[in-house]
């Protein structure tokens, strides 16, 4: 039987389109000093420090764990790092608990960031080796050929995407952290906005972010000690698949769905259109709301969209989903995924200021990576399972 | 050229593969001193609790992680600790006769600085121990060659005063990355690349299995199996999805805006993306019927881009639930 685990902390920096004020290391630190701020601890108390950020191209920083550990109080203690391209912020997490739950440690630190400003994720995204032809224009372009299939075979309405946006901008006016802040955006402005990969504007697009996220993971007997509610880990699941195979089902990929029916498995949800209150999932562009909808059980193929439609995923709806604006509102890459499981277990621990969800039980937080081949999850409780 | 011909030709296509782009690090206050410093042809240290003076300054303690702001003048002379003496510099490397790579400890310094020991290119001239002081660059801008190299202390002059006075701390340093790789196409690849330059298009597929991989990378991705039989397929085939893509992007080469497709060939169970012209940009559609467009027969290569784009054929759209499963 696994050990129990909890999330005791969080820490998150302010998303920015620069943050140059701060080294790389100094962004990570400040996330860091927040997470044992929260959880009322000092380096001291961390036994091991789990880390993650996205491929090294995006920011050009080769092996970035050589230069952390003193910034991270790692001296003499281990200190690891996780791949998984975008998703890496959750797996990163998941290996963090996975040590917690091992029995192997009673309190780590885990980080997850990036620092978009150094370099350029669009000249990352396009190294086209020799012999091939470059025409799949950064995450976009290959993501908005997904979105249109999406949309041919849901026959959505055109404007879901738009919806979608507005709401997650909006929400990100309640989150201090949050990237984007567009008190007065509109719909029609969203509309109206560049076609940047047709079928995807520049409102429905998530923006290039500095930041890190940070939680602090413990066994049920440290979480006693915590001066504020733990979030309790009921499930954590990553899958992966290859990114090209014949027949492949792009939008509503295998190792999304298998990953959604692991971690219900764990958590013991039968039915987590009931089961679970609220969702932070990671939607770049915002069409990935419906379709993460259907691949994680919330509406049936071909109906994720019935849910922006309906209100089900506004801030006020029955299910909400990114309550703190969510990628499109702040995307430092590596730290998106990670930021998806800490505003989740915000929710349940009470935390979650003013977009917290009243009397949230279950969150899911959800990140996938690569070309919609890695996904991991976890769900949090506010009751110890 | 015959399937068996090109396969029989099993040696590995391979070209350079350069990645290359001009990091900016953002210092953050404590780098920020030391670049500052040496802009104004100073050194400095931090002092720590646990570790003594380090050069370059850490921002956290090596031991405790405390922060750290006991910012120290050391140099400009010091000792070598340690060195590496590089006989035949390469192009990129800061000095282009022999010199050494050393760890110099400045005074008053508890840690080594590395960077360029230049003594004319003498490798006698260099030893553990020596005293050695720095060669300023003529123009200085806060970064790391701001030095040009460490020279034996007697042979050292101070710094020269600088013309104008910046006082704008150095906030980011410019961290230019190249990386060459000898990049190897694989034999399948190579195969499908040398079928490409005869304008033929090849796929592989398992013994017994019907699905065909185009391009071919040797397996079948989901079952690891190897996919030894190629076949060919056609260079027509059907749009499974599209998008219209209208920012730039380093690397890419296709004016804006163009159509890139995800293009599934006839004969083929893997669609992969291209581009698609010769088309107005409101008549796309999934299913539409396209033909690839080959440069001309004396450009022809082994790369994708002997496919100069792909254009519409007069053909009806193939109906959206004949290749729903690869959209």
């Amino acid at each position: 039987m696994a050990e129990r685990c909890a999330v005791i902390g969080v820490g998150q920096t302010h998303y920015d389109a620069k943050r140059i004020d701060v080294s790389m290391p100094g962004l990570l630190r400040e996330a860091a000093l927040r997470a044992l701020e929260d959880a009322d601890l000092t380096w001291n108390d961390i036994d091991a420090v789990v880390i993650g950020k996205a491929p090294d191209t995006f920011e050009g920083m080769m092996l970035p764990e050589n230069y952390l550990s003193d910034a991270l109080g790692a001296s003499g203690k281990p200190l690891l790092r996780v791949h998984t391209a975008g998703s890496v912020g959750g797996s990163t997490a998941n290996v963090a608990v996975s040590l917690i739950a091992a029995g192997i440690h009673g309190r780590v630190l885990t980080i997850a960031w990036e620092k978009q400003s150094e370099s350029n994720a669009m000249w990352g995204l396009t190294l086209s080796p020799p012999f091939s032809v470059a025409v799949v224009a950064g995450a976009g372009g290959f993501f908005a050929p997904l979105v249109r299939t999406y949309m041919r075979r849901s026959g959505a309405p055109e404007d879901t995407g738009i919806l979608v946006a507005l709401k997650d901008r909006k929400n990100a006016l309640k989150n201090p952290y949050a990237h984007l802040k567009m008190p007065d955006v509109t719909y029609e402005e969203i509309r109206d906005s560049f076609m940047l990969w047709d079928p995807i504007r520049y409102l429905e697009s998530c923006p290039s972010s500095d930041g890190a996220c940070a939680m602090i993971v413990s066994s049920e007997e440290l979480a006693k000690k915590a001066p504020r509610k733990p979030a309790w880990v009921l499930g954590t699941s990553m899958r992966s698949e290859p990114v090209q195979f014949a027949k492949r089902d792009a939008v509503n990929p295998m190792s999304g769905r298998l990953a959604a029916k692991d971690v219900y498995e764990q958590a013991g949800i039968q039915d987590p259109r009931k089961e679970i209150d609220c969702i932070e999932c990671y939607v770049p562009f915002s069409w990935f709301e419906p379709m993460w909808m259907e691949t994680m059980g919330f509406a049936d193929e071909g109906e994720g969209w019935k849910l922006t439609h309906d209100g089900t995923t506004a801030l006020d709806g029955s299910r909400p989903v990114n309550m703190s604006g969510g990628v499109l509102s702040s995307n430092a890459i590596g730290a998106s995924g990670m930021c998806r499981y800490a505003e989740a277990a915000n929710q349940v621990r009470g935390e979650a200021g003013e977009h917290q969800i009243d009397g949230a039980k279950v969150a899911l937080g959800h990140a996938y990576g690569g070309g919609s081949q890695y996904f991991s999850m976890a769900v949090f409780g506010s009751e110890k399972p | 050229m015959s399937i068996e011909s090109l396969v029989k030709n099993a040696k590995p296509l391979r070209g350079p593969h350069v990645i290359e782009y001009p990091f900016r690090r953002s210092c953050g206050p404590i780098l920020s001193r030391f670049f500052s410093g040496l802009r104004d042809g100073k050194l400095v240290g931090i002092r720590s609790r646990t570790s003594g003076v380090l050069v370059p300054p850490a921002e956290y303690d090596p031991e405790t992680a405390e922060p750290l702001d006991d910012f120290v003048d050391v140099g400009p002379g010091g000792e070598v600790v340690s060195y590496a003496w590089v006989s035949k510099p390469r192009s990129k490397q800061p000095l282009q006769h022999p010199f050494a790579y050393a760890l110099v400890k400045l005074d008053g310094a508890d840690t080594g600085l590395l960077h360029v020991v230049d003594v004319g290119g003498d490798e006698s001239k260099v030893s553990t121990g020596m005293r050695v002081a720095p060669r300023w660059s003529a123009e200085r801008k806060g970064d790391i060659h701001d030095i040009e190299a460490f020279v034996p202390e007697n042979e050292a002059v101070p710094a020269p005063p600088v013309m104008k006075v910046d006082e704008t701390p150095v906030g980011s340093v410019l961290t230019p990355l190249r990386l060459e790789y000898d990049f190897t196409a694989g034999k399948e690849q190579s195969v499908f690349l040398r079928g490409i330059a005869e304008k033929m298009i090849l796929g592989a597929k398992r013994p017994g299995d019907d699905l065909v991989y185009v391009p071919p990378r040797g397996a079948d991705p989901r079952t690891a199996e190897p996919t030894p039989e190629f076949v060919e397929v056609a260079d027509k085939g059907t749009v499974v999805t599209y998008s219209i893509v209208r920012v730039p992007s380093e690397n890419i080469d296709f004016e804006l805006p163009y159509v890139c497709i995800n293009v599934l060939l006839d004969g083929s169970d893997l669609p992969f993306f291209h581009v698609l012209q010769k088309c107005e940009l409101e008549d796309v559609r999934i299913g539409m019927r396209v033909q690839a467009s080959w440069v001309p027969d004396d450009q022809l290569e082994p790369s994708v881009t002997s496919i100069a784009y792909f254009e519409p054929l007069d053909q009806p759209d193939v109906p959206f639930d004949d290749i729903k499963e690869y959209c």
